[in-house]
């Protein structure tokens, strides 16, 4: 996020997407209700399912799947055209507003109605209840970054907040909520294919040669490696020979389930580090017990770049071990010594390389955690980015091009399918479903479907039905739903029986490599 | 400042903002004022009367936590007629239900025969499940009071334990509706509220209905708050008292708000979850996942040793072994197919420290980029 959680009560208007903030983020949501119920915020909720927090709010708007950036283009066509925006911020902070205005030109209210299916008062209003704010607020998920233009969306959004003045203030920002309680940490520290800790590009030889001094080895590869979503892809075409998996389950919460099983079946090695003997892990050739949360020291960084502190409460069960105690058994045991003591010892090696992480120590986060940036021991973190100006200097207008989604609903599978989370269970259901409370109330996979559909095929509530996309079939109940809206169906993707990723599309946004979970085509029918 | 903003509270002066309340000054200043109904963050009901001081002038005692402080207000906050007012308002509470702890009755020998009816109503041999943990029993204990002043009240309403998380006792409940303006108020989820009236008073959800077949969510933010023994946690009632448990602060492992909890630590167990109150990112707030979804962590099915697959079947490991067959197959697939025929995905559900060493591992051991997590999955 740009802004802090508790910014979040200090907005004028709040306008959410593709974030079912009550399931997904529970506590976040209640800063957001809080907002409108006592400080007098305005919320504009937009979103392809009639979801919990839109009865909360002053709009919503009900765009078909993938058009975002049709939308969001119709707000900016509208704030343009009736001078609404915030002139002196765009003239002082920003460059490339004529081509934004360019774009945008296009995308009129009757347009944007065409492709979006929102009604062109409702964009109307929505522009202007969003640029009349002094202080606005945009909260995302992954309702907006899992489609092929996943990368055009959050660029156009952040368009939208330059536009009018609302990034690097207070109650204002881009604010993307993250769905695992250390995405953010898993990405400052360089867990991602192009970056060191803190950003650093692996293409950058002089990060290079630091990065290779520090860690005393003669040289680093220099170019950027495969994304999780090349991968499987590569594993199936047998370049990639061994993968070592830590903590995750991709034969659940892969797009494409059936395809992804074959890519790791062809795997000569494959080692699998969890809590949990998981799908995943039942393919595995070896297969290490790693102590979970409650049993290791450490840090997590939070949604607001918060970086706060995990302590150990109980032991690990049996022999089960801290990760970074298995990763460097196995660096000693590959000819690299990897001596750490602690995992304070790790974070004093952080800070020392990773200029954003310099000034955290544990010593210093014991109460309360810290907002990086940090760069010094005295500094005290950067609750809101941005303030004086953009990382880059000036911040920089995109004029981006709607595009359709890569799968479109035809005669023979005429029905949308989106998949997201539940309340009671989380991500792949490993924990929650071991919890027997979270299960009694969200024990089994569903399909969503609005009334009205639900009489067109004539399926009654609690009816088993297959699912069927271009990929695979799964068979789930029925569960008739006003948050559904016709012609779109829901599934959770957290359930392995039923797995929703068997449907799900694999095609990739071109630069994040985020497959498109939230659209694609599926027929329903009664199961046998 | 203006010299006026000052109050005189037991015989000091103290400067206030304007708005303050009399107890927010006396709090800032360390000076202890009981509370019970009043809840931080929500708009301050005066119910309870607990907090009453008394202000020179005034015709009656006041609450202080629903009072602002005024230009030279002189406060007494533990005064002859404070007490008095204060150990009333502490009777009829212990009175009003099934406070069978101690303070309730005579202190040494035998339980008494109310203490005894409780017990079997409840078919425990415990006295109150939150003996320990109960802001109405150290009050009682404070100003020494018992409940035999008044004859016991009987709770026409029977217990509900209706769902896999929280038991609502009735017979327990002292009506300050904390738990109704933290469910409003500071959630915001709107499940709970007031229902009937005068001496049939209850907290009700959605007409009267069990929290399962209302709005209600789970959160249990009405259970943190509940000051006394009308909300509790089912799987720690009666099981777990705070003198037998450590508390160890840390970071919830759910989703990326970070919310920061209490885990309740009793024989090497977690057995119970609470919010920290005053920190960020939430204050004290938790969802139901972060409350309640702690099972996981003692499951049996828990992997407890190394694991290596012969024959397609896992056959148990120690580490050794397993350390060298990963090890090993490693640096023989490098040698053979080259570094970047090798993959590691790391994991958002990890530390910090844990993904660092990861990519450290990646790039300085292994010699590839090929590093990502699932996390955008
Ligand atoms: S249940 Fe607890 S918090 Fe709610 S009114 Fe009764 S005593 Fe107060
Ligand atoms: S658990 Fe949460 S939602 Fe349910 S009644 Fe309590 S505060 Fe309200
Ligand atoms: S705490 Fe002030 S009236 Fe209850």
């Amino acid at each position: 996020m740009t802004n802090t959680i508790g910014d979040i009560e200090k907005a004028d208007v709040i306008l959410i997407t593709g974030s079912n903030t009550t399931e997904n983020h529970p506590v976040l949501s209640s800063f957001v209700k809080r907002a409108v119920k006592s400080k007098g915020a305005k919320l504009i909720v937009v979103d392809p399912r009639r979801i919990k927090i839109a009865r909360y709010a002053h709009k919503w708007l009900r765009p078909n799947l993938g058009t975002d950036v049709a939308w969001i283009n119709g707000l900016m066509h509208v704030i343009i055209e009736e001078g609404l925006y915030a002139e002196e911020y765009v003239a002082s902070r920003t460059v490339g507003f004529d081509e934004l205005k360019k774009t945008v030109a296009k995308y009129t209210p009757e347009e944007v109605e065409q492709i979006t299916g929102i009604p062109a008062q409702e964009i109307i209003d929505a522009a202007r209840l969003y640029a009349a704010a002094a202080k606005g607020s945009i909260l995302y998920c992954m309702g907006i970054t899992q489609h092929t233009t996943g990368t055009d969306n959050v660029k156009s959004l952040a368009n939208l907040a330059m536009l009018c003045g609302n990034l690097g203030i207070e109650g204002g920002g881009v604010n993307p909520l993250r769905g695992q309680n250390n995405v953010q940490g898993a990405c400052d520290m360089g867990g991602l294919p192009d970056v060191y800790s803190g950003y650093q590009r692996v293409m950058d030889p002089e990060a290079r040669k630091r990065m290779a001094a520090a860690w005393n080895v003669a040289e680093l590869p220099d170019k950027p490696g495969l994304k999780v979503t090349q991968m499987m892809p590569a594993a199936h075409d047998g370049k990639l020979k061994a993968l070592y998996i830590i903590g995750e389950n991709p034969l659940v919460s892969d797009p494409d389930l059936n395809h992804a099983e074959k890519s790791i079946g062809n795997l000569d090695f494959l080692v699998v580090q969890d809590i949990f003997l998981t799908e995943t892990a039942k393919l595995a050739d070896v297969v290490l017990p790693s102590a979970c949360f409650a049993e290791k020291e450490g840090t997590f960084a939070n949604t607001e770049r918060r970086v706060q502190r995990v302590r150990q409460a109980v032991d690990p069960p049996g022999q089960a071990w801290a990760d970074w105690k298995i990763i460097s058994a196995i660096a000693s045991r590959m000819g690299y010594p990897m001596t750490y003591e602690s995992s304070r010892q790790i974070m004093e090696e952080i800070s020392r390389l990773t200029p954003s992480y310099a000034g955290i120590s544990y010593d210093r986060i014991e109460y309360e955690g810290l907002h990086w940036p940090c760069p010094n021991a005295e500094h005290p973190g950067t609750p809101i980015l941005h303030k004086e100006q953009f990382t880059i200097g000036k911040g920089v207008f995109h004029g981006i091009d709607y595009l359709a989604p890569a799968e479109k609903a035809d005669e023979e599978y005429p029905l949308y399918l989106t998949t997201g989370r539940l309340l009671y269970q989380y991500h792949t259901g490993t924990m929650t479903m071991k919890t027997g409370g979270l299960n009694a109330i969200a024990p089994e996979c569903f399909v969503e479907i609005s009334p009205r559909d639900a009489r067109q095929y004539d399926l009654a509530d609690g009816v088993r039905v297959r699912i069927a996309s271009r990929r695979g079939s799964i068979q789930a109940r029925i569960r008739v739903s006003d948050k559904a809206v016709s012609g779109t169906v829901f599934i959770p993707f957290h359930y392995a029986q039923a797995a929703a990723n068997r449907l799900t599309n694999a095609a990739l946004d071109p630069i994040s490599g985020i497959p498109e979970y939230k659209v694609c085509a599926v027929k329903l029918s009664k199961a046998a | 400042m203006s010299e006026q903003d000052l109050i005189v509270i037991n015989g000091n002066e103290f400067s206030f903002e304007p708005g303050e309340t009399i107890l927010e000054v006396a709090r800032r200043h360390s000076i202890d004022i009981p509370t019970l109904c009043h809840l931080q963050g929500a708009v301050p009901t005066g119910a309870c009367r607990i907090c009453v001081v008394e202000v020179q002038g005034a015709r009656t005692l006041v609450a202080a936590c629903a009072t602002p402080a005024g230009r030279n207000m002189i406060v007494q906050t533990e005064s002859a007629k404070v007490i008095q007012a204060r150990r009333m308002v502490l009777q009829l509470l212990l009175s009003s239900g099934n406070h069978n702890c101690a303070v309730c009755g005579s202190g040494g020998g035998n339980w008494t025969e109310y203490q005894l009816k409780v017990l079997q109503a409840e078919d425990s041999d415990e006295l109150c499940p939150v003996w320990g943990d109960c802001r109405l029993q150290e009050l009682a204990f404070r100003y020494q009071v018992t409940g035999e002043k008044f004859e016991a009240a009987v709770t026409p309403y029977p217990m509900e334990t209706a769902n896999p998380f929280i038991v609502r006792d009735f017979s327990r409940c002292i009506q300050c509706g904390r738990c109704v303006q933290a469910c409003n108020e500071i959630q915001v989820n709107q499940a709970i509220h007031f229902g009937y009236r005068g001496t049939a008073t209850k907290i009700i959800a959605a007409g009267d209905q069990p929290y399962i077949n209302s709005d209600c969510v789970f959160c249990g933010e009405c259970v943190q708050v509940c000051p006394v023994g009308a909300l509790v946690e089912k799987e720690a009632r009666y099981r777990v008292r705070p003198w037998q448990n450590k508390k160890v602060r840390t970071t919830c492992s759910y989703c990326g708000v970070g919310c920061q909890l209490y885990l309740h630590v009793k024989d090497n167990r977690v057995v119970k979850v609470t919010g920290v109150e005053d920190v960020p990112p939430a204050y004290g707030s938790l969802c139901v996942k972060g409350r309640f979804g702690f099972d996981f962590i003692h499951s049996p099915e828990r992997l407890k040793t190394p694991l290596i697959k012969e024959n397609g079947e896992f056959r148990e490991a120690t580490w050794d072994e397993a350390l060298d067959r990963v090890a090993g197959k490693f640096e023989a697939i490098k040698a053979q197919n080259g570094a970047d025929s090798i993959g590691v995905l790391t994991s958002a559900r990890i530390t910090n420290e844990e993904n660092y060493v990861a990519q450290k591992f990646t790039r300085a051991v292994l010699q590839t980029n090929n590093i990502d997590h699932c996390a955008r999955l």
